[in-house]
């Protein structure tokens, strides 16, 4: 390569723990040039994050770092904070996942964008005021002259993604580190994003290093590609050769974990299980007897949805769309206007106490697998508390043989039910969360974003799984979530929503390879372009 | 399948709170606070009953002598004695000898001297078990032989002569369980009454936080007085009057921290489980609070602490012969030019117990809080 910029040599990050010392990152050595995009790849806990955070100067107090990375012929290792400085956030820049809390809720989008120009570049607050104008318009933020006073809460994920994009290259960096930079966003949104970042790039001829466990966006926008498996590296290569013929296993299974086939369709005569007719939810913000009038939200604006025995209905849309909302309004979690009625029965009218019965029959499943598990119960308490309450006469030995059950129908080992939620990973709290809704055996379970915190790998799994238990207990899914791909193998029926309406409806195929709005459109294309 | 790899293995679970433990155990001040508290609190229920003196006893000889690792009296002291004694019992003193244990001193006096003078000699708290052992031939000179007394004080006494350090050990006694008990007075109203407004929420939260909004705005110190007025002074009353005023801080923070806690997805799966609102109050939101309210506790103790010697200072708390930190204290910085040991002894014990206290909160904070360090 020409101009090689970064180059890591044997890196090795340690954190000491009061369990001993943790190693994330065996020995790395990775390398990029001028003008090239380098993605990362790897599952969460694979070191890939922490392997920049040593690069950059980032690590948690109790981590450390050896080896070389070269930057120039400087090791970022080994030189002091203040010499870092001079290069970190002027020279290396990054961007974080999270868009919502990146920025500093305290200050205009302006003044965090001119301080590190005036710090770095040593210019005045009006040279540099233009120079910030400049690097919205650059990242295409409309009006940026209006936008600079704007404060983050007034912008929206993308956006504020947007403006720490033109943060970080306001200082003509010669390298920007992403770190899972869309993860957070919908798809739409990531879509447009990956395409800026990728102009960018082009144009201002900088070095990118991409972090990222999404191998469609590795295919979009990489030229060159690092897999790496428990701190270390297995497999590299340029993108389009590696995908065409994957060497290490590692490589070879993250490519085929895409969620793969369909669900055969129910048939139209089955029987309706949960019936929802012209549904409205509105939510008021503010309001209460020392302020003034509410304002009213409408998240779910009639809407109508029928769910047969055996059934997926599948609900897609961007966030704030009110897919969640209107499961949570069905399963009257929420207060809602309209009809609903299970197997036949209107529900509409109970309240919470005549519900109580109906609950171990409609069953829901979180998108967190870290929030929706109390932290300080055992994974065997928290999977049997519904017997508590829809089987109190059955003993606590029984009870405890019942979660035994329940985490071996979930593919758990049962012997960890005495362990806490924060001693298992993501994809294991999925499958207890999923264990606590079966155990009471169920007829409707809701699905809201089961999958989307989990790897790919893991993601494929759960799906599995859910097919699985679908077959085994004849439930019906009602199936949120912003992944087309995941909902495409799962459901037999899609609905996609839209701003609380239903826009579109059907088949999976009519839905996603026919789709007939110029919404579903768009978010088939962020979805599945190459 | 690599999640379902990692965790094979031991099957007994290990809680937050044994996490916390370890943490804090690795944390060397709090781990040495939390054992300091310990004897300190040891030292305080069990001492007095070790110590050589009650923690009523006056001493009439010894009024603020200072603190000593040595036995009293002191030679010069018995010197004093001896005089004093004799001097009472209207006869001449003719000599006096050391004898280690013992002193003998010859008297004299122009008419026959009464054998049973002795007592005079008794009477003192310097000697006891005065004895005539030799009685010359004319009756007009007596040597007696008495056992010297060998008191120890460590702390040294105060103004009336009473034992010092049986006497900080005592307060130690009253500082602590007022700390304790108020503590856990504040801890019990606050939390049930935080997590109840924060959990139920709505028009109930809105009411039951001016009602403490109102509290609030009531001046402790006229609320203490007003008390005092009413019910006279009184042991429970500090308890009440303490435990009382500082439960409003408790519940606003606990009522925080519900309202949090109410909108996590694990209470939200309860909820689609059908469990009751006592259900998820008690499994899920008051065992997640507990973290916060554990920390507080530690900090309130302390609070409580500090309070009972700012109202004992002020002469609104225990009443004499019982005392506090705070009594001694205050009874101390009156008597700083003469015996400043009567202050600096309490307030070395107050100050370091609130130390250790306020170590073992800071410890608690970051072991339940590993994310905030």
């Amino acid at each position: 390569m020409a101009d090689m910029l970064l180059e890591l040599k044997d890196v090795r990050v340690r954190f000491d723990t009061i369990d001993g010392t943790v190693n994330a990152v065996n020995g790395v050595g990775l390398h990029v040039a001028a003008g090239e995009t380098v993605a990362i790849v790897g599952e969460s806990g694979s070191g890939k994050s922490q392997l920049m955070m040593a690069t950059m100067g980032l690590l948690a107090s109790n981590g450390h770092a050896s080896g070389t990375a070269d930057y120039r012929g400087t090791n970022l290792l080994n030189i002091s904070k203040g010499e870092l400085n001079t290069i970190r956030g002027r020279k290396i820049t990054m961007i974080f996942q999270e868009p919502m809390t990146s920025l500093d809720p305290l200050f205009t989008i302006g003044a965090q964008l001119i301080e590190p120009i005036m710090h770095h570049q040593k210019i005045g607050a009006a040279e540099a005021h233009v120079r910030a104008v400049a690097m919205l318009k650059l990242v295409s933020i409309p009006e940026p002259e209006r936008r600079m006073g704007s404060y983050p809460h007034e912008m929206s994920g993308g956006q504020r993604q947007r403006v720490m994009i033109a943060m970080a290259l306001a200082n003509d960096p010669d390298l920007l580190i992403a770190d899972e930079p869309t993860t957070a966003l919908d798809v739409t949104i990531q879509a447009e994003i990956l395409e800026l970042m990728a102009s960018l790039q082009k144009r201002l001829g900088m070095g990118m290093i991409f972090i990222t466990h999404d191998l469609n966006i590795v295919r979009r926008i990489a030229h060159r590609v690092y897999v790496m498996r428990q701190g270390e590296v297995v497999e590299e290569g340029e993108t389009k050769a590696l995908f065409a013929n994957p060497k290490h296993e590692y490589t070879r299974a993250l490519l085929a974990s895409e969620p793969t086939g369909r669900k055969a369709p129910v048939s139209p005569n089955a029987p309706k299980i949960l019936d929802g007719t012209d549904l409205r939810v509105n939510f008021k913000i503010g309001g209460g007897f020392l302020s003034g009038e509410p304002i009213v939200l409408r998240a779910v604006d009639r809407v109508s949805l029928t769910l047969r025995r055996g059934q997926t209905v599948g609900i897609v849309g961007e966030s704030g769309s009110g897919k969640s909302t209107i499961a949570r309004a069905l399963l009257r979690l929420i207060p809602s206007e309209g009809a609903i009625s299970f197997e036949g029965r209107s529900i509409a009218g109970l309240d919470r106490h005549q519900m109580r019965p109906l609950r171990r029959q409609l069953q829901i499943v979180l998108q967190d697998p870290f929030g929706s598990l109390s932290p300080r119960m055992t994974a065997g308490h928290i999977v049997t508390e519904g017997l508590l309450v829809h089987e109190p006469s059955i003993s606590r030995q029984q009870r405890d043989r019942r979660a035994a059950q329940a985490l071996e129908e979930v593919q758990l080992d049962p012997n960890l039910r005495n362990r806490y939620p924060h001693e298992f990973s993501g994809g294991q709290r999925q499958r207890i969360a999923i264990a606590r809704a079966i155990i009471l055996k169920p007829k409707v379970v809701v699905l809201d974003e089961p999958t989307s915190a989990l790897d790919r790998q893991v993601q494929k799994q759960i799906v599995d799984l859910l097919r699985d238990l679908q077959t085994a207990n004849d439930l019906s899914y009602l199936f949120i979530s912003h992944d087309l791909a995941v909902v495409r193998a799962m459901a037999d029926h899609i609905i996609v929503m839209k701003d609380g309406r239903m826009v579109e409806q059907g088949s999976p195929d009519e839905v996603l390879d026919n789709p007939r709005e110029d919404y579903t459109r768009k978010l088939m294309k962020a979805a599945f372009a190459e | 399948m690599t999640d379902l790899a990692t965790n094979a293995g031991s099957t007994v679970g290990r809680s937050l709170w044994a996490d916390a433990w370890s943490r804090l155990k690795a944390n060397r001040a709090a781990y040495w606070s939390a054992i300091y508290i310990v004897i300190m609190a040891v030292a305080c229920i069990a001492g007095p009953w070790f110590t050589p003196h009650d923690f009523t006893t006056i001493y009439q000889d010894y009024t603020r002598v200072p603190p000593s690792l040595e036995a009293y009296p002191r030679p010069e002291m018995i010197d004093q004695a001896v005089k004093d004694a004799v001097k009472r019992s209207r006869v001449e003193l003719a000599s006096w000898e050391d004898r280690g244990d013992k002193v003998s001193i010859v008297v004299t006096s122009a008419k026959p001297i009464d054998p049973r003078m002795t007592r005079y000699i008794d009477r003192s708290s310097v000697f006891e078990n005065a004895e005539v052992t030799e009685t010359s031939a004319d009756g007009l000179k007596l040597t007696i032989s008495a056992d010297v007394e060998r008191e120890h004080f460590y702390f040294g006494t105060d103004t009336i002569g009473r034992d010092l350090l049986t006497r900080t050990l005592i307060a130690g006694r009253v500082s602590l369980a007022i700390g304790l008990l108020a503590g856990l007075v504040a801890v019990a109203i606050g939390v049930l009454y935080g997590a109840t407004a924060g959990f139920v929420g709505g028009k109930t939260d809105e009411v039951m936080m001016r009602i403490v909004d109102i509290l609030y705005s009531l001046p402790f110190i006229f609320f203490v007085i007003m008390l005092v007025v009413f019910f006279g002074r009184n042991f429970v009353l500090m308890f009440l009057a303490v435990g009382a005023v500082l439960w409003l801080d408790m519940a606003r923070i606990v009522r925080g921290q519900a309202l949090s806690i109410r909108r996590q997805e694990y209470v939200q799966a309860a909820e689609a489980l059908g469990v009751s609102r006592g259900g998820i109050l008690l499994r899920h939101v008051v065992p997640n609070l507990l973290g916060p309210v554990v920390i507080y506790m530690t900090l309130l103790v302390p609070q409580v602490i500090i309070l009972e010697s700012f109202l004992s200072y002020l002469g609104l708390g225990v009443q004499e012969p019982m005392s506090s930190w705070g009594v001694l204290i205050s009874q101390g910085a009156k008597n700083i030019p003469g015996a400043n040991w009567l202050l600096f002894f309490p307030s070395f014990f107050l100050t370091t117990t609130l130390f250790a206290l306020n170590f073992i909160g800071d410890g608690l904070r970051d072991a339940l809080d590993p994310k905030d360090r």
